[in-house]
């Protein structure tokens, strides 16, 4: 079981032909003859495999492609190019036995009754699914005591929070104790309570039940307590699939200083730092640096010995920055992303 | 998980119903949730039948006429109460309009993911709407009925009822699956009230909702026949109204019943199709 592959995907590619509106009254009456698309290479031949088990971090900046990727897996969009099966389906066939076994969250609204306590949303779920009845009430009960939020599930949902919405999403989606979930950024915009408890979900669904999950997010935090595993996806393309501490090894060169001084007149000021440390805040007696790795502990040291410190911690830069690096170290071939005239299709662009 | 189960087996087909009878659940708890507001729009929509009264009132003092292509007054009060009945089963307020946002806002989606098919959704959550609505709306619907009472033709025979109970059900069928096809367009045009704007003006006026379809010229009238929308309110007041013969109510069912087997048929390809073209440029 735990060896079975659950995500299979090669080459897969999607481009979208997108309409290029150009400003001014002229540009529009040409438009109205001649349109002009520009070639979009959402995903450009991505290939990768999850096993039954993985929780796999999908990461990359804006617009890598990995919605796009998501969407695909979940058969909710059809590749240019390439092949997938995902829990043995072709996802886009979208094969009922197939929805039965998976679950997508993507932003909000995907499954809940906006006027009506959750609790209703999700004995539809029971009948939607077929959960046998002891089944169900086990499982709400593991997800609700998981989640905290016993109580709300009677409460309509539009009067709840943007947290407590997405903890009944994800009740909603791992209900019918499905084999694979796809969650596209579960816990944005969420306080960092709210955000733990998610986590602290997913894990324990993961474990009990072996749940595969294939997750995107902006948070580092969401990352270093789930996955075992990342996928990094830039311009379409995966520049790195492995284990998270390799991806910060590699790429993630900096460590960002916190260092709280004891007074702001016994604070260094700033042309202190010199060499390759970047100062990024300076409100005395507030300083935050970012420093080269290796440097770290020599510049401490040496702090230590001549300031007095109430406050000192040493962070990873956000997963933002680190990936930002690997975008910027793995830039791709720039014709790829270069505009390119096509033909009007009879049936329009998107 | 649950063993898979052979298609068209009973107990899946058990499955099938109790997965629409739940939806059909949920929907009415959801419309009971805004009963007030609900309350009195339905009570609103009687204010416009005695204006319309009074209109034709004055339409035949105007004429001097007693009978208008057949009809006399009487006869037009008692019409004009039957397609207000007729389009109480076949009007689908919001309907199409709730499609196309769906499609625009990309919440459909959750029809692609979750193991449910939309036209059944729909259907199912349309019928909880009316259960509701004519629980609300039958208490007006019966005082009106007995203040007209003068007006209207005796009690129908027991095959004529079942015909006009069978022809208000028939409306509603193509009331949904005709609003349903509209809604769809939306798969291909971003911007479709316009559309549904000028299609609400042509099913006033050719479901004989406006006026007996009889008072039409010719030209029109043989245009109104060739279309369905004369099956959402026309129709089935004539039923009840007792003027035509069994033999045309039946023939009438027929073609009634053709336009809505039509009409399913059309929305579940307009739905496969969009599906299709969803799912290759959007997502």
């Amino acid at each position: 079981m735990r060896d079975e592959t659950v995500i299979d995907a090669e080459g897969l590619t999607r481009h979208f032909k997108v309409y290029r509106k150009r400003a001014g009254f002229w540009a529009a009456v040409r438009g109205l003859f001649r349109r002009e698309y520009r070639l979009v290479r959402a995903v450009d031949g991505v290939s990768f495999q999850v096993r039954a088990g993985e929780i796999v971090g999908f990461l990359g900046p804006n617009g890598a492609g990995k919605t796009t990727t998501l969407k695909m897996l979940a058969g909710l969009l059809y590749p240019t190019a390439g092949r997938a099966t995902v829990l043995g389906f072709v996802p886009w066939e979208r094969h009922n036995a197939f929805r039965r076994q998976f679950a997508l969250v993507m932003g909000q609204r995907n499954q809940l009754w906006w006027d009506l306590p959750a609790i209703e949303s999700f004995q539809l779920h029971r009948e939607l699914y077929e959960i046998p009845p002891g089944d169900f009430q086990q499982r709400l009960r593991e997800l609700t005591e998981a989640l905290q939020v016993g109580k709300l599930i009677h409460q309509p949902v539009r009067e709840l929070s943007l947290g407590e919405r997405m903890k009944m999403e994800l009740i909603g989606a791992f209900l019918h104790a499905p084999r694979l979930v796809l969650l596209d950024e579960p816990t944005l915009g969420l306080d960092v309570v709210a955000q733990a408890a998610i986590l602290d979900c997913l894990r324990q669904f993961n474990r009990r039940y072996g749940t595969t999950i294939l997750l995107t997010s902006h948070y580092m935090r969401d990352v270093e307590e789930l996955c075992q595993r990342i996928i990094v996806i830039n311009a379409g393309r995966i520049v790195y699939d492995g284990g998270l501490q390799g991806v910060v090894e590699r790429f993630g060169r900096h460590k960002v200083l916190r260092l709280q001084f004891h007074t702001a007149a016994g604070t260094p000021g700033p042309e202190t730092w010199n060499g390759s440390i970047e100062v990024l805040e300076h409100r005395p007696p507030l300083v935050k640096l970012r420093v080269e790795r290796d440097q770290v502990s020599r510049l401490l040291q040496g702090l230590l010995a001549h300031w007095q410190l109430d406050d000192i911690s040493v962070e990873d830069p956000p997963l933002e920055e680190i990936i930002t690096d690997v975008f910027t170290t793995t830039a791709p071939p720039t014709e790829s992303r270069e505009p390119q005239t096509v033909r009007p299709a009879a049936d329009g662009g998107h | 998980m649950s063993a898979p189960i052979a298609p068209g087996s009973s107990r899946r087909r058990l499955s099938r119903w109790s997965k629409y009878r739940a939806v059909l659940v949920t929907a009415i708890s959801e419309r009971f949730v805004y009963r007030t507001d609900f309350f009195i729009a339905t009570l609103l929509r009687f204010a416009p039948i005695a204006t319309t009264i009074l209109l034709w009132q004055a339409v035949f003092a105007g004429s001097g006429r007693s009978e208008l292509a057949g009809y006399r007054f009487e006869d037009v009060v008692a019409y004009y109460l039957f397609t207000t009945l007729g389009r109480a089963f076949s009007s689908m307020p919001g309907l199409a309009m709730g499609i196309a946002r769906e499609i625009r806002e990309g919440t459909i989606r959750r029809f692609l993911l979750q193991p449910i098919d939309l036209l059944g959704y729909l259907l199912a959550c349309r019928v909880a709407h009316k259960l509701v609505y004519y629980l609300i709306a039958a208490v007006p619907f019966v005082v009106l009925f007995t203040l007209c009472g003068s007006y209207l033709p005796g009690w129908p025979t027991p095959g004529r009822f079942a015909c006009g109970i069978a022809a208000l059900v028939l409306a509603f069928l193509l009331g949904f699956y005709l609003e349903a096809s509209l809604g769809m367009l939306a798969f291909w045009f971003l911007e479709i009230s316009g559309v549904l704007y000028i299609m609400m003006g042509v099913n006033y006026f050719f479901s004989g909702h406006m006026i007996p379809l009889e008072l039409l010229p010719s030209a029109v009238r043989a245009v109104a026949w060739a279309l369905p929308f004369q099956y959402l309110a026309y129709f089935p007041a004539t039923v009840w109204l007792q003027k035509t013969s069994m033999e045309t109510v039946l023939a009438g069912l027929l073609v009634q019943a053709a336009w809505v087997a039509a009409m399913i048929c059309l929305s579940r390809i307009l739905l496969r199709r969009g599906l299709r073209r969803y799912t290759a440029f959007g997502g």
